[in-house]
């Protein structure tokens, strides 16, 4: 009932951000992009306790696949679903898909091994796994390799153009770029979508299974817990519903670059589930937007921002360990046999 | 022939350097079983401070002396930015769960990276020749004797890091406390005193191995630690995390297989080889070539 009252908010929304200023419009986009990155990356870090440094990668694979999809298929969706209102509807809700799922499969290939590894080994795996995704990405030529990938392309009675023609005025040359997909109702669809997804799973039985795994593992095992499924589960999640944000994020910005998801974009998500506390359904959502407003502000000493970040992350872990709105656990003798571990 | 010996002497070069600073991260592990992820940041200390150090003291003329008053200065500089770092940020947290204490290293690494953008800039700089580079010719081979310092130096600081922890006081310290904090603690081992000398040593051994690394590759940035340092680390995990030798093996393998992939596949992948080669060793021997298996006691 919730779901459907949010959706239809989302979509009356949606009718008041048409005349909005560019700048704020972006931002309101980058802020529910970050929303669903950080809340995907909280299923993996926070509710099952993996610690992944690698979220940029899954980002990157949903994002240049749904844009490459929509270049090179072009043709092939203009054909079958037209371009109203419904088949562009239709168009973008595959390549998200398509995005989200390549991006899942990337996520079962890093959570198999991450069954064997715990805490600091899992992080380096996944941050080299999200490092290797960029290399792969950077040597790829029909993606754009290094120069970054456009939406936009040349095609030549239909098939891509292998160079760009000296006379464009020719008939059988047809300029196309990706239409701006991504609007404001699209980024918050997903945003309610992951929100209910994650509350609605938590509070589940399954999903205790989640927790079990975060607070001891070996305990979950002998309970009857199958960790090895709900770690792989975690990871299949997390990474679809990044992938989904990337796909998202390069259909706003129709350009990508192998730079965008570079390690200090995994570090940015993670400061944010950190700061608003792992396993914070709320918390997290508050920190992804408190930071991706912050860099606005601060753009006067842009140099300062990521001092500012791992100043946060220090004092946070000093002070504050559970995040802003993370919960601790009660009891000091919860509390002692938890840090012995 | 002659390309693969080129090969093999900049890749055992490399590799040196790459031990020499996965010694660090392995004996930092031993003892507190966290991953100092800010080492990358200290070798990256150490370039910076040669580069400073060697402005202040004048030398722009290459010479052995001066060569060695700056590598063991900065030793010096590094090893005590190495214990600041341990008691401000490390320190508190020492009973804290393990996730706790990764993140706080991430931050104190981010934050390095970018203090150093901040006080030093953020475009590279080029280090000073301060060792002669004369090329020799060996089976058609051109090797610099840069490199045949850099190697000497790496060994020589593995000799003596290997006579401190085996046949010094301290070094016995180290062995038991890795072994086991508490019944070291026990012991009458001041366990405070030896972990800030494990940082003693394995900073200085990361600023040993930045100047080494800018006398090879004299571009340095603030950035520059972060690719080493990981690559270091997996090393260390290649070598088996905790053990010296394992590190200094790891090293060079490591450091073999980066020039090799460079010279014979593609520099492309210079960067995603050596975590191709920790998620393999990972998945078949988690615990490294020369490590032991630990079983997860409850």
């Amino acid at each position: 009932m919730l779901f459907v009252i949010s959706l239809v908010l989302v979509f009356i929304l949606n009718f008041f951000t048409g005349n909005m200023d560019p700048y704020f419009y972006t931002i309101l986009i980058y802020i529910g992009i970050n929303i669903i990155l950080a809340s995907s990356l909280n299923l993996i870090n926070g509710y099952t306790g993996q610690f992944s440094l690698g979220h940029a990668g899954f980002m990157a694979i949903g994002g240049y696949l749904s844009i490459a999809l929509s270049t090179y298929f072009a043709p092939f969706f203009i054909n079958t679903f037209g371009t109203g209102i419904l088949g562009n509807a239709i168009s973008f809700l595959i390549v998200l898909f398509a995005g989200g799922i390549a991006a899942a499969f990337a996520g079962i290939i890093v959570g198999v091994p991450s069954l064997r590894l715990k805490g600091d080994y899992l992080a380096i795996t996944t941050l080299g796994f999200a490092e290797i995704i960029r290399v792969v990405i950077q040597s790829l030529d029909v993606i754009g390799a290094s120069q970054g990938y456009r939406g936009a392309y040349i095609f030549e009675n239909g098939v891509k153009a292998s160079q760009i023609p000296a006379d464009m005025s020719n008939i059988p040359y047809v300029f196309y770029s990706v239409p701006k997909y991504t609007d404001f109702f699209w980024t918050y669809l997903f945003v309610i979508i992951i929100i209910f997804f994650i509350s609605n799973l938590m509070s589940s039985t399954y999903g205790r299974g989640f927790l079990a795994v975060k607070d001891d593992e070996v305990a979950a095992e002998s309970m009857g817990v199958n960790t090895t499924k709900f770690k792989v589960t975690a990871f299949i999640s997390g990474a679809f519903f990044a992938g989904i944000a990337g796909a998202l994020y390069g259909h706003f910005n129709l350009y990508l670059n192998p730079e965008d998801f570079n390690f200090l974009k995994s570090v940015e998500i993670v400061v944010m589930v950190i700061l608003g506390g792992m396993g914070s359904m709320i918390g997290v959502i508050i920190a992804a937007v408190i930071l991706t407003i912050l860099p606005e502000f601060l753009r006067q000493v842009a140099e300062y921002r990521m001092i500012i970040y791992a100043l946060l992350l220090i004092i946070m872990m000093l002070l504050r360990p559970q995040g802003l709105f993370g919960v601790q656990l009660r009891g000091k003798k919860i509390r002692e046999i938890k840090n012995k571990t | 022939m002659s390309e693969f010996i080129q090969q093999l002497i900049n890749g055992l070069s490399l590799g040196s350097i790459y031990a020499l600073i996965a010694l660090g991260y392995t004996m930092v592990y031993g003892i507190l079983k966290f991953i100092n992820f800010a080492h990358g940041e200290i070798f990256m200390l150490g370039a910076f401070s040669g580069f400073y150090l060697s402005r202040t003291l004048g030398v722009d003329q290459p010479d052995i002396v001066m060569a060695l008053v700056i590598l063991v200065f900065t030793m010096c500089i590094t090893s005590a930015i190495g214990v600041i770092i341990e008691k401000l940020a490390y320190k508190p947290l020492r009973n804290s769960s393990k996730l706790t204490v990764l993140i706080t290293a991430i931050g104190v690494s981010l934050f390095l990276q970018y203090s150093g953008q901040l006080i030093f800039g953020a475009d590279p700089k080029s280090f000073p020749t301060i060792i002669e580079n004369i090329g020799f010719n060996i089976f058609g081979a051109t090797i610099g004797s840069n490199q045949i310092v850099v190697l000497i130096s790496a060994l020589l600081l593995m000799l003596v890091l290997r006579f401190i922890v085996k046949n010094t006081k301290m070094g016995i310290a180290i062995r038991a406390v890795s072994n086991n904090l508490t019944a070291a603690s026990l012991m009458g081992i001041n366990i405070n005193n030896v972990i800030s000398f494990t940082f003693v040593i394995g900073s200085s051994l990361a600023g040993a191995a930045g100047i080494l690394y800018s006398i090879n590759y004299p571009s340095i940035d603030p950035l520059m630690g972060l690719l080493p340092g990981l690559k270091a680390f997996i090393a260390a995990v290649l070598g088996g995390i905790g053990n010296f030798p394992g590190a200094s093996v790891g090293g060079l393998i490591i450091g073999l297989v980066e020039t090799f992939t460079v010279g014979y596949i593609s520099p492309t992948y210079r960067d995603a080889i050596a975590f191709a080669i920790l998620i393999i060793i990972l998945l078949v021997k988690p615990t490294g070539l020369f490590g032991k298996k630990e079983i997860e006691k409850v």
